[in-house]
């Protein structure tokens, strides 16, 4: 898939901790197509997370070191481009929405604020010329469009005063601020109720959709999996080991991975679709 | 709303407190051995002299009624005669108190001013050179007793490079009352006295800046440790995500929350120097009201000991009253919760 929006080639990292490198990485490959719904899948450890802190370039290095494989975004190689050229992308074109809404917002200033903040240097990083005045609107509209009732209120309250729920979509406004094409949402909503976060979820695809994003949507819950995608990727120790459009996946799983991790899905219907239930190798 | 009940609170705690206090001093005040008119008229006089001092000061009085005059007095402002300096302790007090004041406030600036940047490299850099160095620095800083910091910068400043005095508030030779504030340095802007105001400042910089390293040194690890600590938080990595540059994530972001321990710390220092400042008063002949509560404490001159004590009291309460609404203003979660 040449045409894709986000490519990533052949990548590897590994961490130097302590004179130990260990090799989190070992030739990843994934594609995410413009205006397309992909899920990366994996359990705590597979390897997920440095794929996407590489991806939007937030690895610390070190201990983190790019041992190997190209990431491609729009057609540009990311680790060749100038850091002032990668920076205009970070939090711009490419935009994450943060896991937990208790911890990812600043508990000292009010929501304003902080999305004022983001969208004064997103403005400087581009060269767009916006007012204070100008930004506060734009920060409002965004609220609006994820649903808040009173968008005015919010942007006045601290993150204290606002429920889980709200605090998600907040985290959810501060990615589309600047319009990105690509959204990386990192397991958004897992600190939530199952209610709240189906709701969030509801309102990310419908965001994706409505707008044309390219989404790509990490986590290890398959239920989320087949909400939100089109197209899986499933990680394991570091390697892709299986991916298909999501329906056939969960179809006929061919890796004894993929296998066990459906297998492993609780079910309210007693039994599991494999009979019994297996480690996860 | 919250916040302002836990302020009035706060307040009625406080009064309990100084209450408290007050009973406190006077029952020490009474118990300690020796004859605090004796003391005052020295090893010559009469017994009989004594008697009528004795007769004269109350101290024959049964000890309720001496603690309720004490109180009436306190409720009127009155804190009786200085045994020490024979007159009221209420004028020693003002006129020392105002020099304590002035040269704690110059201390309490310095220790935050260089404490709390100090800290935020440290923590930027943090196990690189600039923080080895602040933390030998902050180290070194609370370790070293403010009189050797103070004969030491007496030396070196006074008598080997000639740049700067080495005591009292004001040269003998300039013509100045500090009659409004009693700051020198407020008084000198007040009258419009620019050369007030400068020696001010240079007499009052060797006895801060001994007086300033020990909280400077403090102010700097707890600022270290708490930016440390707000920077492993998942709000600071999200700011980077979202391309916040890093001076804009270090001051703003990672600052003010970690803002709250050095505050608190700077409130205590602040409140508790006003007594303590009295080693760098002695060293270097400042006219303070730390100095002036040893003096009288040495020469058991009881209502000098117990004014100083309940002004100290009042002070430290007040402090932290500020303290308190400060720390509510950096931090809304306190000031929502209305608790910490």
């Amino acid at each position: 898939m040449s045409e894709a929006l986000l490519s990533v080639r052949d990548l590897s990292v590994e961490f130097v901790t302590y004179g130990q490198t260990n090799k989190v990485l070992r030739g990843v490959s994934l594609d995410v197509p413009a205006h397309s719904q992909v899920a990366l899948v994996g359990e705590s450890g597979s390897g997920k997370s440095v794929t996407m802190k590489a991806i939007m370039g937030l690895l610390r290095s070190p201990p983190a070191r790019i041992t190997g494989g190209q990431l491609l975004y729009d057609g540009r190689d990311l680790q060749t481009l100038p850091h002032r050229e990668r920076l205009k992308l970070r939090g711009t074109s490419m935009s994450m929405v943060f896991q937990d809404p208790m911890s990812s917002l600043n508990p000292v200033f009010t929501i304003g604020d902080q999305m004022g903040t983001i969208l004064k240097y997103a403005d400087r990083r581009l060269g767009r010329v916006r007012s204070g005045r100008e930004r506060q609107a734009r920060v409002q509209e965004v609220l609006s469009q994820v649903r808040m009732r009173e968008p005015e209120r919010v942007a006045r309250s601290y993150p204290i005063m606002l429920s889980g729920g709200m605090r998600q979509r907040v985290l959810i406004a501060m990615a589309l601020l600047s319009e990105p094409r690509l959204l990386i949402a990192d397991e958004p909503g897992t600190a939530l109720d199952v209610t709240t976060q189906a709701q969030i979820l509801k309102l990310l695809k419908d965001l994706v959709e409505a707008r044309g994003l390219a989404l790509m949507m990490i986590t290890h819950n398959l239920g989320v999996v087949r909400e939100t995608s089109s197209y899986v990727y499933v990680m394991n120790k570091g390697v892709v080991v299986e991916h298909g459009p999501t329906a056939e996946l969960f179809a006929a799983p061919r890796d004894a991975y993929t296998q066990a991790l459906i297998a492993a899905v609780p079910r309210l219907t007693g039994g599991t679709r494999f009979g019994r239930r297996e480690a996860i190798p | 709303m919250e916040f302002l009940l836990f302020l009035v609170r706060r307040i009625l705690w406080s009064l309990l407190v100084l209450v408290g206090l007050s009973m406190v001093i006077f029952a020490i005040a009474r118990v300690v051995p020796g004859d605090p008119a004796r003391m005052a008229l020295g090893p010559t006089a009469t017994q009989e002299q004594v008697s009528d001092l004795r007769e004269k000061l109350g101290l024959n009085r049964p000890i309720v009624e001496q603690y309720g005059l004490f109180v009436a007095g306190l409720a009127r402002g009155d804190l009786g005669r200085s045994l020490l300096t024979e007159r009221p302790v209420n004028d020693d007090i003002r006129s020392t108190f105002a020099a304590t004041f002035e040269l704690v406030l110059v201390t309490i600036t310095i220790a935050f001013l260089l404490g709390v940047p100090l800290g935020v490299a440290a923590a930027r850099w943090k196990d690189r050179w600039p923080d080895n160095l602040v933390r030998i620095l902050a180290i070194f800083c609370a370790v070293t007793p403010s009189f050797f910091l103070a004969l030491l910068l007496q030396i070196l400043a006074g008598y080997v490079l000639h740049i700067l005095p080495t005591t009292g508030r004001m040269p003998h030779n300039i013509d100045f009352v500090a009659d409004i504030t009693g700051l020198m340095t407020v008084d000198g802007l007040l009258k419009g006295r620019l050369d007030v105001l400068g020696e001010a400042f240079r007499y009052l910089l060797l006895p801060s800046l001994a007086l300033a390293a020990a909280t400077m040194g403090q102010i700097a690890r707890i600022t270290r440790s708490s930016m440390i600590d707000v920077a492993s938080q998942d709000y600071i990595e999200a700011s980077r995500a979202f391309g916040v540059p890093e001076p804009v994530r270090v001051f703003k972001y990672m600052l003010r929350p970690s803002f709250v321990p050095p505050l608190t710390i700077l409130g205590l220092e602040f409140a508790s120097l006003i007594g303590n400042a009295f080693v760098v008063e002695l060293v270097f002949a400042w006219p303070g009201m730390a100095a002036y509560g040893i003096r009288t404490i040495l020469q058991k001159d009881l209502n000098a000991v117990m004014g100083v004590v309940m002004v100290s009291g009042v002070f430290f309460v007040l402090v932290n009253l500020v303290i308190d609404v400060l720390v509510g203003f950096v931090d809304p979660r306190i000031r929502i919760r209305g608790a910490r």
